[in-house]
């Protein structure tokens, strides 16, 4: 053992090393990733040759992503023209956190919980995108019965546990879920999705050391957009390397790239079997950027970001970036994706259009569901 | 029935809950190997914990958790993270019980009480449900002064989705936590710390719960209604045995329940004593007291024979020294003093 226990003293020397050891385990990776400054993270990497799923399941996964974006700017729309209301935030230009990861995980049995920026996860774990739709629209149609909203959609059947309001606060439920796992001796796995803001919430660093002191299988991945609303990464994170924060905690951490879904259907892979097998947590920072505003009602997003900016992300959109990879690879020509395209922006309308047929909650609706043996005192 | 004290009835519920049903674990600080601050989890660490590393990781990190068990979980300092995560562990079907080392630290995990727990079942449309229970010592206890002193149970009782009580006798303590235990929502149980060492007779069957929502007649009377929950129902008798030597018979209610709140059993009380009184230890401005006071005034208007009288806590943060935080409590002198007020 080498290891100078001085800088440890109270834990004693064995754990130093061992802590040293996990921390260093990606070593090279790590130490090229520590110096990557932020004009590096953009440049995303150029496509793989060694294809990360069948043909088939690329296809398709090219399908969902389309799908997303379709959808979301149907609901957008719906915002626009009313049939929304609140807060609304789309997952545009972030689409391979969702499509990569979620498509690794067992779905229906791995537990996912995320924020507010909710659509994409209930869309690729294949809750009823009509529910989802009704759901953003107030409508009874919608899995919370239009209780819920943009920011709160739930489908506890594909154990997706939302869809949260307070920036932060679900990463704690997520650390119980995966100790609910572990209790029960499942090998289910929480993927527990967060923003790069949430990641300076007390809370956050609470769940981090309870679930890195107990070794539960989460994942917590940090969609790393830049932005927490208005507030760029550089002025809000002491550090804004926001993967390290996984070191003082005992788990493995890495900074990923969130752009590329060949990318993420690579690491994902490989980090989820990791937490499985052996009830590794793990944080993962993934960086990505968010093509809209923060919501949909950021309408002037140059308060905080440059056009330029803007424009050189949008160049090299996940979605884009994809196709070339498809287009080289040959895996679809360009008008088979153009065909694929317009069939997922016609399925979005008629989504948007059945939803939009699904009647509000009736008044009474106001007092069920508050609890689950009994309603409170009706007109109090 | 056995004689037994407050504290060891809650710790019977809990014994007899987690053996009935494995879903059901304990969580909290030093409640394991330290037995918890006021001694209520002595043994559980022991019984329920032969395999201290049953939800170890295997190597390469035994020692991490040397000691800490599965149904009896020893936690850090974080109750924030505490409530959130067993609130998470609740949505999947576990029953936790979270233990506060005091309520006002509950504090600390109000955005996980309020905005999570209690809204998930709503938020949901009924998909998930919380079957949680907070529990820990809420009011004053000796000289703790201002920062361990807090009556919560009125903040707790103001939020839909939760179901607050406050049990003022071993039995009640019991029968209600084995409820709290069995209940598929968030529920806030405080027990007075002024409570631990009271005895009293505890049902030995198992099977018994007593269900929410139902007020307890602690003692019959005719010509006033004291109307209390937790510690302050002992008050409440203390002062209709003085009362009763001014020739007063008074009814001592015992609330127990808050949310929800029995209230027929109130009024009923109010309708054959014309009179009545509202105990309660929180601060009086604004505390629970002050709800139950304004639904009889309204309801029971023209059944009452005086204006309904309140007694509560001093609105002063709970002093340190003995003679001052005596004088923020309310004692049955000071109930003497309201119903003579209220006349
Ligand atoms: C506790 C809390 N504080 C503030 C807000 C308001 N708010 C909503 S989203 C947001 C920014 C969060 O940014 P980030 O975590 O990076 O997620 P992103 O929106 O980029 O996905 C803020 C400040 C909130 N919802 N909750
Ligand atoms: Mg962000």
């Amino acid at each position: 053992m080498t290891s100078s226990p001085e800088v440890f003293p109270a834990r004693g020397r064995r754990r130093y090393t061992r802590l040293h050891w996990r921390c260093r385990s990606k070593g090279a990776a790590d130490a090229a990733l520590s110096q990557i400054s932020r004009s590096d993270i953009r440049v995303a990497k150029p496509a793989q040759k060694n294809l990360p799923a069948s043909p088939a399941e690329l296809i398709s996964y090219y399908r969902e992503m389309l799908f997303i974006r379709h959808f979301e700017e149907k609901c957008n729309l719906a915002y626009r023209t009313g049939k929304a209301g609140g807060y609304l935030h789309v997952y545009i230009g972030m689409e391979p956190l969702v499509v990569g990861w979620l498509n690794n995980i067992r779905k229906g049995h791995d537990y996912v919980i995320t924020a507010y920026r909710d659509h994409g996860h209930a869309l690729v774990l294949g809750s009823d995108p009509v529910a989802t739709m009704a759901e953003i629209m107030g409508r009874s149609g919608g899995q919370s019965r239009g209780k819920g909203g943009s920011m709160h959609i739930y489908d506890i059947d594909k154990q997706f546990y939302g869809g949260w309001g307070i920036v932060g606060g679900h990463t704690a439920l997520g650390g119980g879920l995966a100790m609910a796992a572990k209790y029960r001796k499942e090998d289910r796995v929480t993927l527990c999705y967060l923003g790069d803001g949430a990641a300076n919430a007390g809370v956050f660093f609470e769940t981090l050391n309870m679930c890195g002191l107990w070794q539960l299988p989460i994942i917590f991945i940090i969609e790393n957009n830049l932005y927490a609303m208005g507030t760029a990464l550089e002025r809000h994170a002491a550090d804004p390397q926001l993967y390290k924060r996984g070191f003082p905690f005992n788990m493995k951490h890495e900074r990923v790239d969130g752009h590329d879904l060949v990318e993420v259907l690579n690491h994902s892979k490989r980090i989820i079997d990791d937490c499985r097998e052996n009830s590794q947590p793990y944080l993962i920072e993934a960086m990505t950027y968010r093509n809209m505003g923060h919501g949909a009602a950021d309408n002037d997003r140059q308060l905080y970001r440059t056009k330029e900016e803007e424009d050189e992300y949008m160049k090299r959109d996940c979605i884009r970036l994809y196709e070339a990879f498809l287009d080289s690879n040959s895996i679809l020509s360009r008008s088979e994706m153009e065909k694929i395209d317009a069939e997922e922006l016609d399925r979005a309308e008629t989504i948007y259009e059945e939803a939009d047929k699904s009647p509000f909650p009736d008044p009474e609706q106001v007092y069920t569901d508050v609890y689950t043996d009994m309603t409170p005192e009706m007109g109090h | 029935m056995t004689n037994m004290t407050y504290r060891d009835a809650v710790r019977l519920a809990m014994i007899e809950e987690m053996d009935r049903d494995q879903n059901v674990f304990i969580m909290g600080e030093d409640i394991g190997k330290y037995k918890g601050t006021f001694r209520v989890t002595d043994g559980l660490f022991e019984r329920y914990c032969q395999e201290p590393r049953d939800w170890l990781v295997e190597p390469p990190h035994p020692e991490i958790l040397d000691g800490v068990g599965r149904r009896v979980i020893d936690t850090p300092i974080t109750e924030p993270g505490i409530v959130g995560m067993a609130t998470g562990a609740a949505m999947t079907g576990l029953r936790p019980i979270v233990e506060m080392m005091t309520m006002s630290f509950s504090i600390l995990a109000l955005d996980q009480i309020i905005n999570h727990a209690a809204k998930i079942h709503y938020m949901t449309g009924g998909q998930i449900s919380v079957p949680l229970v907070i529990r820990g010592p809420g009011g004053a206890a000796n000289q703790l002064s201002a920062q361990h002193s807090h009556s919560m149970e009125g903040w707790y009782a103001h939020v839909p989705g939760l179901k607050v009580v406050a049990p003022a006798t071993p039995n009640c303590a019991k029968g209600m936590l084995k409820a709290a235990i069995r209940d598929d929502n968030p529920v806030i149980f405080t027990e007075n710390p002024g409570l631990y060492s009271m005895k009293g007779d505890v049902s030995d069957d198992v099977d018994e719960i007593i269900p929410f929502g139902k007020a307890r007649i602690a003692k019959e009377g005719k010509d006033i209604s004291l109307i209390a929950y937790s510690r302050m129902v002992n008050v409440s008798l203390a002062a209709a045995e003085l009362l009763a030597a001014d020739g007063i018979d008074a009814e001592v209610v015992d609330v127990r329940s808050l949310l929800p709140l029995d209230t027929e059993t109130i009024y009923n009380s109010v309708r054959k004593t014309h009179r009545a009184v509202v105990v309660y230890e929180d601060w009086k401005s604004g505390g629970f007291g002050a709800e139950i006071a304004a639904r009889i005034a309204q309801d029971c208007f023209d059944d009452l024979d005086a204006p309904v009288g309140r007694v509560g806590g001093l609105n002063v943060p709970m002093p340190y020294a003995r003679v001052l935080e005596l004088q923020c409590i309310p004692n049955e002198q000071d109930v003497l003093a309201e119903v003579r007020k209220i006349g």
